[in-house]
Formats: structure tokens, C-alpha cells, sequence
């Protein structure tokens, strides 16, 4: 088999699972613990903790027209700075959604995460934001589904997107 | 443009989920087989272009100088370029700058990952490439942007599972074929549907793996490619464009940003119908829908129609438009920077008829390779001609 009429071997060794059980070469172990602390930004503070009140906030651009959820100060398309603070409603629509069976590192989950973009009520169409589902059996979600925000109770919000516990489907109100 | 800019060698060392070699010497033997292959030895080489995509994989900060021997940059002018899973095509790319603007006449660009070293899975990695304060506290895995964006694809278009998984089926039987692959294998599409959910509807058959390697390109100028070979291949056109992380307010089910990077390649090319001019095209491919999104994108295929296509075995090697011929990341490996410039060195060998089993059968003189990457952000885009 060739790579290349004119090229018939091919450097590299590799190392087998059983390679590595057996110990045949030697490795160096290291962890790399730092930690750090992010300054939210301007934008995301104030979207932060309107969280903790239990309201989504974001960012309209007078220029476009748009109203950006995740907020920012300034707009990417118009290049100048936003304008004005707008309320926007917890209700919204699945955009796409997807059924996790691993988690961060790849380990495999006993209890699936169902996650999805929602298109948030109140924003313009197509600002969605990433989010967990709730309250729903996996194979009753659908695209263009009806969803609202699920909120932890006053005392347990932080300022943090995680106040929203997950959406859940509303059905027709 | 000062310079016509060719391409007159290439290499790449096998793709293996686990390589003993280190990040230097898998680079080192890409690059030198790449000189091999072009009658050159470094000396010959006037400047270097590194790529290699996250950090996060080796834990090695700063990895183009880290790579610097390896890659035969020391004392040249070297850069690194880095924008994620476009790294692989972006490479060359930026060589292209270094000769088709006249500083040099010879350019090396060597692209490696090693992504075996970060435990308990390279996944991990990638958790950092998310928002850290909106999207991180909710579990994020990479997996998850190409599930949401798989999902919002088959429900704009009516796509299914299995018109999607046959690229898997056919990439992986591609690879069969190409010596240094990991994953080439005889499958079905049941087999597909029958894999792990891993993140529905990805499956772990739709999935590419991660893997170590190396490959690498030689660049010349016009005057010094005509001197060293009767077939180079000519970089005719580049293009490259970037999306906003904001990925979530972006149109899923179409790669905006790989169209501009396309026009932009194919205008430099004097392309206008790319899906009659181009013959071969080595699609990024780490998810089997990524093959088909890209495709549209690319103007290889209408919005939705690129399924039909590898249904009806259109992208096939026989048939009127090979995709992924060499096998893919699918089906060849994914060691991310690596696996980019795979696609160039198969277009490579496919334009100047040396693929032995993997020759496509049609008289390929256009070939494009594309690359796509970054929080699903970035298109790199490279048109050759024999």
C-alpha cells in the first residue's frame, strides 16, 4: 500500500493500550492545577445580576436594530457601542437540542444532559443562548418547542447562568 | 501577487491514537520525508510556518517555539499559525503569503498535534474554548456544539441519521487504502446507527478520533518549483474567514463563514462554478455531517443537497466528485493541526496521479482541501492545480 508511488515507508511508533499496561516506555505524569478569577466584563456583570433578580437583560444596538442576548457593550456588526438596557422575557423556543451521554472530560454519564439553543422571547430571532432541558422526557423534545426558564429560588441565586435551573416545555399557553 | 506559488513535496508520519514519538520528532519526520520528497535539504529553506492547534492537548505553552527544532525553523523567520481545527489548511496558507509575496522562494510549513498526553481523554481539552462564565458552569463538552448543529442541520433540510452516516461508511473504507490511517475499516450504516450514542444524534461511528501525527508541505516559488520538479502542484487560491464566538446567535444549519473563505480562494483561483471546475475536494470531515454541511458551504452542493449526493455515491472515488478520497479524519485520523495538512498532501498526491489505491478515477487537475474549526468559527480553504 502506498502513500505516495514514490514514498514506501512510514516513520512513526505507536504505543498500544497493552503497551501502556505493561509499562514498555516510559512516561512523566504531571497535574496542572491554577486557578483563576475572571472579571465578568461590563456586559456580562450587569447581565449577572439581573440573573440573581430573577430577569434576562440585554443589549439593544439603535444602529442594527438587534437585540443581542448574551449581552455586549458594542456591537460586532456596527463596530460602535450599544445603546440601551432591554428586558427580555425567560420564555423561548428550542432551536436545536442534543442528548449528552458524556460529560466534560468524556466520562460517560449514567443520567443523560439534555442541553439545547433557545431562542429567547424578546430578543431578535436567532439569539439563542446555551442551556440545559428539563422536566421532559428526551424523546418527547422536538425543534421549535415552547420552553421557559426554571429559576432557583432567591435565596439560592448567585449571579450566575445556573440561576436558570434548566428550561422546561410549557405546551400551549 | 509577485510570485505563482507551487507546492513540490510532502510527508506525514503515521496517524496513531498513541505514538511514542515525542511532539518534535513526529515533526521532524514529516518534515524531513517532506524535504525527501522534494530533492531539498534545509538549508534550501529560506523560511517556516508552524501549525499546531490547542496548547491544552501536550500542556506544552508556547508550542511553535517548543516545536522550533523539529520543524527545521531554527535561526530561519518562522511563524506559527493557530486558529483550531482550521490550523491544518490555514498552514500552508500562511506559506503562501511568505512566497507568493516575494520575500522567499522556498517555504516549509509542518503541522503536528499530539493530543494522547492529556488525561482521562483529550476532550477535555476543549472545555476551555467555551465562555467561562455563560457556557462552562453547564457541563460543556466540544461534542456538544456538533450535536446541536448536526440536530438544527437534519431538521432545516429533512436530513436522517443514515443518509448522514453513509460518509462515515465511505470514509473509513477510503482509508483502508492509505498506509498511515487509523481507522480505516469495512462498515455499514447499521453499524453507524448501532454505535454508542455518544451525544445524540452523534454517534461514535460519526465521530473522527483524536490521534497523534504529523504532516507537512514544501512551497516554492514558480521559478525554483520548475527547476526542482515537472509536477508541481500549483496553490492557485486561498481564502480564510473567521465567525463570531457568539456561536449560539449564528445560523446552525449553514457555515456562512466557510462560503466567504471558498469565494475568497476561488476568485483568486478564477473559479465560478466550483462544483463543475473543482474534480477532488478533501472536505473537513471530524464529524460524518461535517462532510455535507462543508460541502454546501464550500458551493460544492446546494443548501441540503449534499446528503443526496453521498447517498447516490456522487462523492465516491469513481464517482463525478471524490470527497475525502484519502479517508478523512473519519477514517484516517484526527490529530487536529496534523489531520489539515493531511488534506493537502493528499490533494497533493492525487493531482500529480502518484495515490496508488487511493487514485480517484476521474482525471482530477482541481483539487480543493478545506479546513474548519475554533468554537465552529473558522474556514481555511486551499485550491490546487496539477
Amino acid at each position: 500500500m502506498e502513500l505516495s508511488q514514490k514514498i514506501t515507508s512510514y516513520p512513526g511508533h505507536e504505543i498500544t493500550p497493552e503497551d501502556m499496561k505493561e509499562g514498555k516506555y516510559l512516561d512523566v505524569v504531571y497535574k496542572f492545577e491554577p486557578k483563576y478569577s475572571w472579571a465578568a466584563g461590563v456586559a456580562i456583570s450587569r447581565f449577572l445580576a439581573e440573573l440573581k433578580e430573577g430577569r434576562i437583560i440585554a443589549r439593544k444596538c439603535m444602529n442594527c436594530e438587534r437585540i443581542l442576548v448574551p449581552p455586549r457593550m458594542y456591537c460586532e456588526r456596527c463596530f460602535r457601542p450599544t445603546d440601551e438596557w432591554v428586558q427580555i422575557k425567560d420564555t423561548g423556543t428550542i432551536n436545536t437540542y442534543s442528548i449528552s451521554h458524556v460529560g466534560t472530560d468524556a466520562r460517560r454519564l449514567k443520567i443523560p444532559i439534555l442541553v439545547a439553543v433557545v431562542d429567547l422571547d424578546g430578543a431578535t430571532l436567532g439569539m439563542g443562548i446555551l442551556h440545559n432541558l428539563g422536566e421532559v422526557e428526551p424523546s418527547k423534545i422536538k425543534v421549535g418547542m415552547r420552553v421557559r426558564g426554571v429559576w432557583k429560588s432567591s435565596s439560592e441565586r448567585q449571579g450566575a447562568i445556573t440561576d436558570i435551573r434548566y428550561f422546561k416545555p410549557i405546551g400551549e399557553e | 501577487m509577485k510570485n505563482r506559488v507551487a507546492i513540490v513535496g510532502a510527508g506525514m508520519t503515521l496517524f496513531r491514537r498513541r505514538m511514542l514519538e515525542s511532539p518534535k520528532e513526529l515533526s521532524f519526520e514529516a518534515t524531513r520525508m517532506a524535504l525527501d520528497s522534494a530533492g531539498l535539504e534545509l538549508k534550501d529553506i529560506q523560511s517556516v510556518v508552524s501549525g499546531s492547534a490547542p496548547d491544552a492537548f501536550d500542556g506544552v505553552h508556547m508550542k511553535g517555539e517548543y516545536l522550533l527544532d523539529g520543524m527545521g525553523g531554527i535561526g530561519k523567520p518562522n511563524q506559527r499559525v493557530y486558529v483550531g481545527g482550521g490550523t491544518g489548511v490555514f498552514t500552508p496558507i500562511g506559506g503562501w503569503w511568505n512566497v507568493a509575496s516575494g520575500m522567499y522562494d522556498t517555504c516549509l510549513c509542518v503541522a503536528e498535534e499530539k493530543m494522547s498526553p492529556l488525561h482521562p481523554h483529550p476532550q477535555y481539552a476543549f472545555w476551555s474554548i467555551f465562555d467561562q462564565i455563560l457556557e462552562r458552569p453547564l457541563g460543556t463538552t466540544l461534542l456538544w456544539i456538533f450535536s446541536l448543529e448536526m440536530r438544527r442541520y437534519m431538521h432545516k433540510y429533512g436530513i436522517t441519521e443514515e443518509e448522514i452516516a453513509s460518509v462515515a461508511v465511505k470514509n473509513k473504507g477510503n482509508a483502508v487504502d492509505h498506509p498511515c490511517a487509523q481507522l480505516g475499516a469495512k462498515i455499514t450504516v447499521d453499524d453507524v446507527m448501532n454505535s454508542e450514542p455518544i451525544c445524540w444524534p452523534v454517534k461514535r461511528l460519526d465521530v473522527s478520533p483524536p490521534s497523534d501525527g504529523a504532516a507537512a508541505v514544501v512551497l516554492a516559488s514558480e521559478k525554483v518549483a520548475k527547476k526542482l520538479t515537472d509536477q508541481p502542484v500549483w496553490l492557485d487560491g486561498v481564502g480564510w474567514t473567521l465567525d463570531t464566538t457568539h456561536w449560539t446567535n449564528r445560523d446552525l444549519a449553514y457555515p456562512e463563514y466557510v462560503e466567504k473563505a471558498a469565494w475568497m480562494a476561488y476568485k483568486m483561483a478564477r473559479i465560478k462554478k466550483p462544483r463543475k471546475e473543482i474534480d477532488i475536494a478533501e472536505v473537513y470531515d471530524p464529524f460524518d455531517y461535517k462532510e455535507l454541511h462543508h460541502m454546501e458551504g464550500l458551493q460544492l452542493a446546494g443548501k441540503g443537497e449534499a446528503p443526496k449526493m453521498a447517498v447516490d455515491g456522487v462523492t465516491q472515488r469513481d464517482g463525478d466528485l471524490p470527497v475525502c478520497p484519502s479517508g478523512g479524519l473519519l477514517g484516517v485520523g484526527n490529530p487536529i493541526a496534523a489531520a489539515g495538512m493531511m488534506k493537502i498532501c493528499e490533494v497533493f498526491w492525487q493531482l500529480r496521479g502518484e495515490a496508488g489505491k487511493r487514485q480517484v478515477k476521474k482525471d482530477a487537475r482541481t483539487g480543493l482541501a478545506q479546513a474548519w474549526g475554533d468554537l465552529m468559527q473558522v474556514g481555511t480553504v486551499a485550491v490546487m492545480r496539477s
